[in-house]
């Protein structure tokens, strides 16, 4: 390790603007909206302080915040916004834009609930909605990720064979209001982790003018365009890989697609994202520690969704809960992980009976004693050898 | 700068032929204007939400922009290229970047006077130095003529057709350049392309502008219009003549009506030629009427603003 690293207690909103400052985008185009407002203020603090060479946007929307994102990522600089909830749900026909046109903006989204009814805290229903959307999402645990991940995600999205958009996702108060213990690298070493942007086409290269976002019809590109987009998503499951391991060699701390708990002798495991993990980690610590086969994976990378590397890792246990902070509302089909680990996992000859727990919609508190509840029917199920109740909502007043 | 024929001819031809947009259509004559009061000595970046222009100059893998050239969605040029424009600003700011730029966004009156309207209320009060130019035709005509915030009242459009229980469009149309104007920006103008001269000074004045710069262009459309195609500049210059469509602009916040119509004609002589009104010679003579007591009332109201 050469890097110098300052220890800090920040809220996961002021640990995402320091990876911003350290970044040192050109351009930042935002606008507020609760709980990610604070990184928007802490952020404009940065360019009124002169901590940055950035040219700051306070548009009227976030429409137009990732409408001019757009723009000026397509002048080949680096260009960053972020957003929560109805701000994301406001960009959405955007989101499909910046994939499409393979732009690789980085924006954090301070993970909450979408309306209605209203409600300002954390569940993953605002970016779980933007997952067909063709941006990578790469969620955190604590402050630390949310750092971690938000710089890492300009290598990710700027490597060459990638070239797409990636949103970091954090749980909103939970980690974005919540003051964390974080290590910070220095200045330096960031900005010669994440380098200089080389893009094949600027709008602003005189010498070769551009155009971007041209007409396609009937007889056009449009499905090679479509198919090359999820090459990029295919060949970002190597490239985060990639990041994490040398962000790990350099800083201290690796990362992959997910990060596992026990699964080397686990009978049954759990599954989830996001600030969750650490009270369900402990729990399964606390269950292995007297004797109990269970593991644990915590996803990291939503989109690319790692199938092939889950069903490896869970073939032949027992029995999988997967925990689900957002629902389908598509007739008892579970949350979206759940149901795309399901999917994952068919082609398997043994496969693990999976059970889905869906928790913690509008901010409602995942306790120890919940997780303990699910632990203790994810045991049950293993030894019965069938699952009582598929999908299962805990924490639910019924 | 110069506004001679002989000089205009020839500057570069930012929108090239080949385009695929209709014959006899005004949108292409607006835009070749607009960029005849460039400077020679600017790069420039163009900027389209979705419409006629869009579709027609930009078909993958062609392109009829010999500049660098943006679309992003419908309801954001002027956002996406205030986004181009701080990028500019960043790298000029860095030294990273040589050559001088402009920015300029062509949208029609839908991507203007509706479903823009606030991307471009906020890029204007934001004050990014770009000049939004909203070729206007006066409905949707690129989905195949709709009614618009721009559309006049007893118009004929697929969505505000005439019948029994309608004498087409009941509202009057919004007054965008106004609205524009109300944003205190360098400069906004009112231009037809039936008068070329006006409308390159006024171009001028906008890509001098230091800041947004707006120019309302009329840009008869013979599809949705209902007129013979040879006839579209002649349609643009009755709707001058007639006042329906005065040309004026807002410098520094002063008014200037720049073409002062002595002998106004009756407004049905802007009317008649137009299948698009073809109804209310028939059926709702009150409405030709209003429609002239709303034309009589905007002008007089303008030259009270205009100190004329």
């Amino acid at each position: 390790m050469n890097s110098l690293i300052k220890t800090a207690a920040l809220v996961g909103t002021d640990a995402v603007a320091e990876a911003m400052r350290q970044i040192n985008p050109d351009v930042v185009a935002a606008y507020p909206i609760t709980p990610q407002t604070a990184i928007v203020e802490t952020f404009s603090q940065m360019v009124a302080d002169g901590l940055v060479k950035t040219q700051m946007i306070a548009v009227e929307s976030e429409h137009s915040a990732m409408s001019a994102t757009i723009g000026a990522a397509s002048s080949g600089i680096r260009a960053m916004t972020c957003t929560s909830s109805q701000g994301l749900a406001l960009m959405w026909e955007l989101l499909y834009i910046a994939s499409g046109l393979r732009l690789p903006i980085v924006m954090p989204n301070v993970n909450r609930s979408l309306s209605a009814p209203i409600n300002i805290h954390c569940d993953h229903g605002d970016s779980m909605g933007a997952r067909d959307s063709g941006w990578i999402q790469l969620f955190s645990e604590n402050a630390q990720e949310a750092y971690d991940n938000t710089i890492q995600a300009i290598r990710i999205a700027e490597h060459p064979d990638i070239q797409l958009p990636v949103m970091v996702l954090m749980d909103g108060f939970i980690i974005s209001h919540s003051i964390d213990r974080l290590d910070l690298q220095d200045d330096t070493s960031v900005q010669k982790f994440i380098g200089s942007r080389n893009p094949a086409y600027s709008l602003l290269d005189s010498q070769n003018p551009t155009s971007v976002g041209t007409f396609d019809s009937l007889y056009g590109y449009f499905f090679e365009f479509k198919r090359q987009q999820e090459e990029g998503m295919i060949n970002a499951l190597n490239v985060i890989q990639e990041v994490g391991n040398e962000f790990g060699t350099l800083f201290g701390r690796s990362y992959g697609l997910f990060e596992t708990v026990g699964m080397e002798d686990a009978e049954y495991a759990v599954i989830a994202t996001g600030s969750a993990a650490g009270t369900i980690r402990m729990e399964v610590e606390h269950l292995r520690s007297s004797g109990v086969p269970i593991g644990m994976i915590k996803l990291r990378s939503f989109r690319p969704f790692p199938a092939k590397q889950l069903a490896e890792l869970l073939s032949g246990l027992k029995a999988v809960a997967v925990f689900d902070r957002s629902d389908t509302f598509a007739g008892h089909m579970g949350g979206p992980i759940f149901i795309e680990l399901r999917s994952s996992l068919y082609d398997l000859e043994k496969k693990p009976l999976t059970i889905n727990y869906v928790y913690g919609l509008g901010g409602r508190d995942l306790s120890e004693k919940l997780v303990k509840k699910a632990a203790g029917e994810l045991m049950e199920t293993a030894q019965n050898g069938f699952v009582r109740q598929t999908v299962n909502y805990l924490g639910l007043r019924e | 700068m110069s506004t001679k024929l002989k000089d205009l001819v020839k500057k570069p031809q930012i929108l090239s032929g080949g385009h695929r947009l209709c014959a006899g259509c005004g949108a292409p004559i607006a835009v070749r204007q607009v960029l005849m009061g460039m400077p020679d000595d600017i790069q420039l970046v163009v900027a389209c939400p979705t419409g006629c222009l869009e579709v027609s100059t930009t078909i993958y893998p062609y392109t009829s922009w010999n500049c660098s050239y943006i679309h992003c969605a419908f309801e954001n040029a002027a956002a996406t290229l205030s986004g181009v424009e701080t990028a500019y600003r960043s790298l000029k700011e860095q030294d990273k970047l040589k050559e001088d730029y402009r920015f300029i966004a062509f949208g029609g009156d839908g991507g203007t006077y509706d479903i823009g309207f606030q991307a471009l209320s906020g890029a204007l009060e934001r004050g990014h130095r770009l000049i939004y130019v909203c070729y206007n035709n006066e409905a949707y005509m690129n989905t195949g003529i709709q009614r618009s915030g721009a559309t006049i009242m007893g118009t004929w459009t697929t969505t505000s057709p005439h019948g029994d229980n309608s004498f087409g469009k009941k509202e009057n149309q919004k007054n965008m350049t106004a609205i524009a104007a109300a944003h205190n920006i360098p400069y906004v103008a009112q231009a037809s392309i039936s008068h070329w001269k006006d409308l390159v000074r006024k171009a001028q004045k906008a890509f001098a502008a230091d800041g947004p710069a707006f120019l309302n262009v009329l840009s008869p459309c013979h599809r949705g219009w209902r007129f013979p195609m040879e006839k579209t500049v002649e349609m643009a210059k009755l709707a001058v003549q007639t006042c329906m469509w005065p040309l004026y602009e807002v410098e520094q916040g002063k008014w200037n009506l720049t073409t002062k119509v002595r002998d106004k004609k009756p407004i049905e002589e802007y009317l008649k030629p137009q299948g698009r009104f073809g109804h209310l010679f028939k059926s709702s003579p009150e409405v030709i009427a209003a429609i002239q007591d709303n034309v009589d009332r905007e002008w007089e109201k303008l030259l009270r603003l205009c100190g004329e």
